[in-house]
């Protein structure tokens, strides 16, 4: 199996360069950051961010043959080779496959990403009927990972104005929970033109999103919100 | 070289939902926190949780505390401290409609009270029908818990050092621990954290076998900066095998397919829990459920070509069932082992999963040594809950859906007695330069540029001794030449280098400081279990194939240099009865 890899380390290299590794014959069913991790054997200073391997923590998000993903979820079988990977597009490199998010988890602060209740607390669980939980199914599911965020040309463009898919996927999490008392502000401080209108319904987020979420669904349920709210 | 220093009232060292819960306790209490965490931290492991947490709100069966006290007392074969299990039994309701306040979005019956799952070794009316004690969002708990901790903390303004990398503690010339020396991963630079009390909150050591549920960055690394604090290892040997990892892969199936119904199967197509736990079945406890199916396989029984797993069946809950209540594990199925369980059943085998040992501590999360006047003196300051710490609730054996209650009841109640601390210790103390320097030469020892070995190597190799040596069923020989064995590679550890001497986020660093870490808890490990001339819970020697209360119910207490001492349970509980030890059938 073949890999092309991105390699950058701003203390020692002037610019960027594609390297290449050859793993031989690969078990079946191999993923792609047991790949990376056999790479990363042969050459320690190899660079990228893993940790439970299994498509829950986010670490490992890429861009992969083009597409935004996780290695450990992505099977090398299925992928065209020398398999080409590069970091996260369009977010400052740190080192190799390693972005800085910094302006990502900015974002997501931004939307105030926690549950509001002001009411003196039930000393137990306040209620929701399984249909408003419901609700939250495709939403809380979020792993942070960014994929999504940096496949979005809106984000490209106005990375410090427009929130990103990411962080209105949360803004409308909390807006849809029933337990949550707080939608005016929420709704209130998505308006103007860019926050949340920079999103033309491209749709790249859906497409790479590892969990299957879909931000621009969200998106358009809060537009619905405001609009109703402000009839 | 001077370093730079920050201030803090407490230092938590680790973002999983332990130092996440502590972190928003002391933030709401206008303590100033440092949280320093390795990874973003909603990237800890707590987030891989899937199946629940305990807590016996009643919402589906009846139920209460005490029968959860006594399911977990009997779940760690007797091990477990009754002080600190009433303690968190107690509190498990509390802390779970806590949750529910901070956001948690938990799945949900028709009531809308929270849903409840039944998961192992869960009972009513001690040790009659089985409860239905664990609080679910879906099969993505963890997640869930996780990542609503973290945004409330965002909401108190907690400090947070992402992805910055706890070398080792610090101290006064007089030993108190006052902070950590930590590395900025994307500068590679060293930073000092000052703290008037530290909390170690930094998860378990699973990547301790090869093939294990735990994420690669569950090294033990707060075990280890204890070890060399000084301070010992409790109950080290106990090392849980969680009974449905996918089997070769390791990726965990919650024991809450198990709870919803499901059930294991051999070549022969028999339910075989059923010979092993005639009551409980397929949730019996994990130790018995693990070994019940390395037996199955040994006697060759096991299924696929190789006859080296069983099989889980869950087809018979229907499609609706698992996509509503175990999505995640069916995505997980499906993604590594290309097996639907909505048509087909999946291959498990016992795998590697969580640490029962620990840093020793109260139930209070104070760090507690032996001394001459008493086994357990605290030390001020110090502190450790979650995976890391051993309180000890779960003993020899933890229950499934324990954990995250272990690490939400002892996370808080650590801040608790912090916020206690910091009004009777206003001020810093003087850091002793010797114990920065020490610190410091673990980082730049591996800038030495002379040839020798990777760290790579010698830690595939120690990942195979470990499950070779030290695994589900262990005896005498097997486990002095695994003693032997660790012990060479530990000597190979002192000789390897780097060959990447770059500061920006080296990751080849990192994993070396790891594996060191990972070293020590090795030799822990396998030190207290060769000692232990007993059967008990996750411990199972086929030289001493009883439990015997008699000369081992104690806790074993293992020292950096590989001396081990011992220590009594503390079998009486805050106000109710004692649960003597019985015999364990399920
Ligand atoms: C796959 C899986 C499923 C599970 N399911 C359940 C379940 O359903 N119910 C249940 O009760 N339990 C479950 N458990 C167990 C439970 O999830 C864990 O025991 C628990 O989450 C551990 O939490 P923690 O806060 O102690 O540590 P972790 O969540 O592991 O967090 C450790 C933290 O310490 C930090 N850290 C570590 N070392 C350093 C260092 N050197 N420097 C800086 N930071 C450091 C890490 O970055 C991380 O933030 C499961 C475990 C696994 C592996
Ligand atoms: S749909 Fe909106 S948010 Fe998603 S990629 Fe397109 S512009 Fe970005
Ligand atoms: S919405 Fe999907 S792609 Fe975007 S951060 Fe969340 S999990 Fe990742
Ligand atoms: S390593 Fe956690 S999502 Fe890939």
């Amino acid at each position: 199996m073949k890999l092309k890899i991105y390699r950058y380390n701003p203390s020692q290299d002037q610019k960027p360069k594609m390297q290449e590794f050859d793993l031989g014959e690969t078990a079946p069913g191999m993923m792609l950051l047991e790949a990376l991790l056999q790479c990363k054997n042969s050459d320690e200073s190899l660079s990228f961010r893993r940790s439970c391997g299994e498509g829950v923590c986010g670490s490992d998000a890429m861009n992969i043959n083009g597409r935004n993903g996780l290695a450990c979820i992505t099977s090398v079988a299925d992928l065209k080779q020398p398999i080409v990977i590069r970091p996260l597009p369009g977010r400052p490199v740190i080192r190799d496959l390693i972005v800085d998010l910094s302006g990502f988890y900015q974002q997501y602060r931004t939307v105030k990403p926690y549950l509001v209740y002001n009411d003196p607390k039930p000393e137990v669980e306040i209620l929701q009927s399984p249909e408003d939980r419901d609700e939250l199914d495709g939403l809380y599911e979020c792993i942070l990972c960014a994929c999504c965020s940096t496949a979005c040309p809106s984000f490209w463009w106005n990375p410090d104005k427009f929130l990103g898919p990411a962080a209105l996927l949360q803004a409308w999490r909390f807006i849809a929970d029933t337990r949550d008392q707080a939608t005016e502000e929420r709704l209130a401080s998505l308006d103007g033109p860019y926050r949340m209108f920079r999103c033309h319904t491209i749709m790249n987020c859906v497409e790479v999103c590892p969990k299957g979420l879909n931000p621009t669904s969200a998106i358009g349920k809060i537009r619905q919100k405001m609009l109703k709210q402000s009839l | 070289m001077t370093i730079p220093k920050r201030q803090f009232d407490t230092l938590i060292i680790g973002a999983g939902g332990g130092g996440l819960r502590a972190a928003l306790q002391l933030a709401q209490a206008d303590a100033s926190v440092a949280v320093v965490s390795k990874v973003f931290p909603t990237r800890s492991h707590t987030v891989a949780a899937q199946g629940g947490v305990n807590a016996a709100l009643a919402n589906v069966t009846e139920d209460n505390w005490h029968w959860h006290m006594f399911d977990t007392v009997k779940g760690s074969d007797y091990l477990g401290d009754q002080d600190s299990i009433e303690y968190m039994c107690r509190a498990a309701s509390r802390v779970v409609y806590e949750l529910e306040h901070f956001g948690v979005p938990f799945s949900r019956l028709d009531t809308g009270k929270i849903y409840q799952r039944a998961f192992g070794g869960q009972s009513q009316n001690f040790g009659g029908a089985q409860a239905t004690r664990t609080c679910a969002a879906a099969d993505r708990t963890g997640h869930a818990i996780l990542h609503s901790l973290y945004q409330q903390n965002i909401r108190a303004k907690t400090h947070f050092f992402d992805e910055y990398f706890a070398i080792d503690l610090i101290s006064d010339d007089k030993g108190f621990i006052l902070g950590a020396l930590v590395m900025e991963i994307e500068t590679g630079e060293p930073l000092l954290i000052e703290a008037k009390s530290t909390l170690i909150a930094t998860g378990g050591a699973g990547q301790l076998y090869r093939t294990t549920t735990n994420a690669l960055i569950n090294t033990g690394d707060g075990m280890a900066m204890t070890l060399r604090a000084g301070i010992p290892l409790q109950d080290m040997e106990f090392f849980q095998f969680h009974p449905t990892g996918i089997a070769g892969r390791g990726m965990l199936i919650t024991e809450g397919v198990r709870g919803e119904g499901g059930f294991l199967v051999n070549s022969d197509n028999e339910r075989f829990m059923e010979r092993y736990a005639p009551n409980a079945k397929d949730l019996a406890s994990r130790d018995i459920v693990s070994r019940a199916i390395a037996i199955e396989v040994r006697e060759g029984r096991g299924c696929g070509p190789d006859k080296d797993h069983v099989l889980l069946k869950i087809d018979h809950l229907g499609a609706d069932v698992i996509k509503k209540r175990l999505p995640g594990i069916r995505q997980s199925s499906i993604t590594f082992v290309k097996i639907d369980p909505i048509y087909d059943p999946i291959p498990v085998y016992p795998t590697a999963h969580y640490t029962m040992g620990g840093i020793p501590t109260n139930r209070y999360g104070q760090i507690v040594v032996p001394e001459k006047e008493s086994p357990e003196v605290p030390i001020p300051g110090l502190y450790a809950a979650g995976e890391c710490a051993c309180v000890s609730v779960h003993g020899a054996n933890r229950l499934g859906g324990n954990s995250l209650l272990d690490i939400l009841v002892f996370g808080r109640a650590a801040a608790n007695h912090i916020i206690g601390y910091l009004k009777e210790n206003r001020y810093h103390r003087p850091l002793s330069q010797e114990s920065v320097d020490k610190a410091m030469q673990r980082l730049t020892r591996w800038d030495d540029k002379s040839p020798g070995e990777s760290v790579d190597e010698i830690k595939n190799e120690l990942k195979k001794v470990m499950e070779d040596h030290c695994s589900v069923f262990r005896d005498k020989q097997v486990l002095k030449d695994g003693i032997d064995k660790v012990n060479v590679l530990s000597d190979r550890l002192t000789d390897a280098r780097l060959t990447d001497h770059s500061k920006i986020f080296n990751t080849a660093r990192v994993e070396a400081l790891e594996l060191e870490n990972l070293m020590d808890i090795a030799k822990a490990t396998v030190v207290s279990a060769h000692a232990r001339e007993e059967s008990r819970g996750a411990h199972s020697r086929v030289d001493f194939t009883e439990r015997d209360d008699v000369h081992w119910l104690k806790h074993s207490l293992y020292y950096l240099d590989g001396q081990l001492e011992y220590k009594p349970v503390r079998t009486k509980p805050l106000t109710v009865d004692t649960f003597p030890p019985k015999p364990r059938v399920y």
